[in-house]
């Protein structure tokens, strides 16, 4: 290698640190917070309405989850971004982007939220109700705190998914950390570089999460029976 | 007390309760036998309307409850009958995250909406009644077995129940810790506590129970005083399902000593 073609790259590297950084503060950190918050909310509207006894509520649960389950999130997100101006309405990217990954959240979270909800032994249930407490009170006392705990570690996994899922919103104009290293990469013509970069970023933050997933694991894990 | 006429139970076609009768006195307790299957556990949750009969009547205090398939039950006065039937469970069901103190409070702040102070209070001294002062900050896995049934009877009688109900309370204790739940039994039955039990803990029985009733599929075969039930019964299959618990029970307890020493 000759120095010439080392100094490039050590240009491009240091041209790409800036864009990616912003890309990952403004884009994919806020995206990933966002969508995982709202879809942990729905998620949990899913879990109730799949598990309950009545069609009312248990039908429009199970449809949800089929359709996002069964479609890819990158076709899903260019329906809204590329088809419905067809229709014409018109979604900006990052809406676009929080809305996509929101549903998805919702759908597969809700899943895990059921598993464990169900795992949850049916004299919980009982115990709660023979000293009068209401379903709702039962559930939001007894049942969800416990699920709670059961679902912290495919949660984790669930976030760190779609901390690295967000990339794709790179398809649709944002300058995520992919989106930004995209754009270094064309503008430098060191892709090999740029992109081992964003790796790096991406190894990085699913590191950090790793490691609280632990922490949370430790601290929940306390008192379960 | 608590009057039972004619209470029957199906799942689907399959008839767990087959019309009992059956009276309870205010400060008496009651003694339900027989072998498994025969519908105890049902009966039970019916007293207490975790299940709903399909059939019967049931009354308690100022409760009335009639039941067949037209019947609905207010969800609202069910609650709070339930509030009056304190339910101990084979398997204590505590709730595992919350502390000891937590587990007792939690009908008196949630059902009740005592404020926490009060319930507080309360709780104390009820742990302290079934010996568990100084535990009011650990959680139930930091437990023995009769530990953990005795907050389990804390938390029953938070609600100052009419009736305690339990449910094999011992039967998945190690031996050595029945003693200590039963002793608390005890002394509710001395206090005048009314109490329905499921066990074949025969001493227990023979000491405390007012009265005995042996369930077989559904039905009430045999009822009266212990020594009527354990000693004179005409019924063959009652002394047949006595003489086997008697045998199961020395058996066991031969076994266990033996392994005690085989490990020493
Ligand atoms: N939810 C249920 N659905 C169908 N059958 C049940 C249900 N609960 C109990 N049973 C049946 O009722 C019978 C009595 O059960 P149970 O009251 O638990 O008996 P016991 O406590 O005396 O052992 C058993 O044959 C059991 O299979
Ligand atoms: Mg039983």
């Amino acid at each position: 290698m000759t120095n010439e073609r080392l100094q490039h790259m050590l240009d491009a590297a240091q041209q790409s640190i800036g864009p990616i950084l912003h890309g990952t503060l403004l884009y994919t950190i806020p995206i990933s917070l966002i969508s995982f918050a709202i879809g942990l909310v729905l998620a949990v509207l899913v879990a109730l309405a799949n598990l309950s006894d009545y069609s009312l509520f248990n039908k429009p649960a199970r449809f949800f989850v089929w359709i996002i389950r069964g479609t890819p999130i990158l076709v899903q997100m260019f329906i809204v971004f590329y088809g419905l101006p067809n229709i014409g309405v018109v979604v900006e990217p990052f809406p676009t982007a929080i809305l996509i990954f929101s549903l998805n959240e919702a759908a597969y979270n809700s899943e895990i939220l059921r598993a464990a909800i169900l795992s949850i032994p049916k004299g919980q249930w009982r115990a709660g109700e023979s000293i009068g407490m209401s379903y709702a009170q039962v559930l939001r006392r007894i049942i969800l705190p416990q699920a709670a705990r059961v679902s912290v570690p495919p949660l984790g996994n669930a976030f760190i998914g779609l901390f690295k899922s967000t990339s794709l919103v790179t398809l649709i104009t944002i300058a995520d950390l992919f989106g930004a290293a995209k754009l270094v990469a064309a503008s430098t013509f060191e892709p090999m570089t740029v992109y081992v970069i964003a790796a790096l970023f991406y190894l990085f933050f699913c590191s950090l999460l790793s490691l609280g997933q632990t922490q949370l694991e430790k601290k929940f894990g306390k008192h379960a029976m | 007390m608590l009057t039972i006429r004619n209470l029957h139970k199906a799942y689907g076609h399959t008839v767990v309760l087959n019309g009992i009768d059956l009276d309870v006195h205010r400060g008496t307790t009651t003694i339900i036998i027989g072998p498994s299957g025969s519908g105890k556990s049902t009966l039970l949750n019916c007293m207490n309307l975790l299940e709903v009969p399909s059939e019967g009547s049931l009354q308690l205090g100022a409760y009335t409850f009639q039941f067949g398939p037209q019947q609905l039950l207010d969800a609202k006065t069910v609650r709070a009958f339930r509030q009056k039937t304190g339910m101990v469970f084979q398997g204590h069901h505590l709730f595992p995250h919350m502390s000891v103190l937590e587990n007792v409070m939690e009908g008196l702040v949630i059902v009740r909406k005592q404020n926490k102070a009060d319930a507080r209070k309360k709780a104390e001294h009820l742990l302290e009644k079934v010996g568990l002062r100084r535990f009011v900050d650990k959680y139930p896995d930091q437990l023995s077995g009769g530990q953990q049934q005795r907050v389990g009877i804390a938390r029953a009688l938070a609600l100052d129940p009419d009736i305690l109900l339990y449910d094999e309370p011992t039967s998945a204790l190690d031996p050595e810790l029945v003693g200590e739940v039963l002793n608390v039994m005890k002394e509710l039955a001395g206090e005048g506590m009314t109490q329905v039990v499921v066990t074949h803990e025969m001493h227990f029985a023979r000491e405390v129970a007012d009265q005995v009733i042996f369930l077989d599929q559904g039905r009430i075969l045999e009822r009266g005083t212990p020594a009527h039930v354990f000693a004179q019964s005409r019924s063959e299959r009652v002394r047949q399902f006595l003489s086997r618990i008697s045998h199961a029970w020395r058996e066991d307890n031969a076994e266990r000593r033996a392994n005690a020493h085989s490990v020493i």
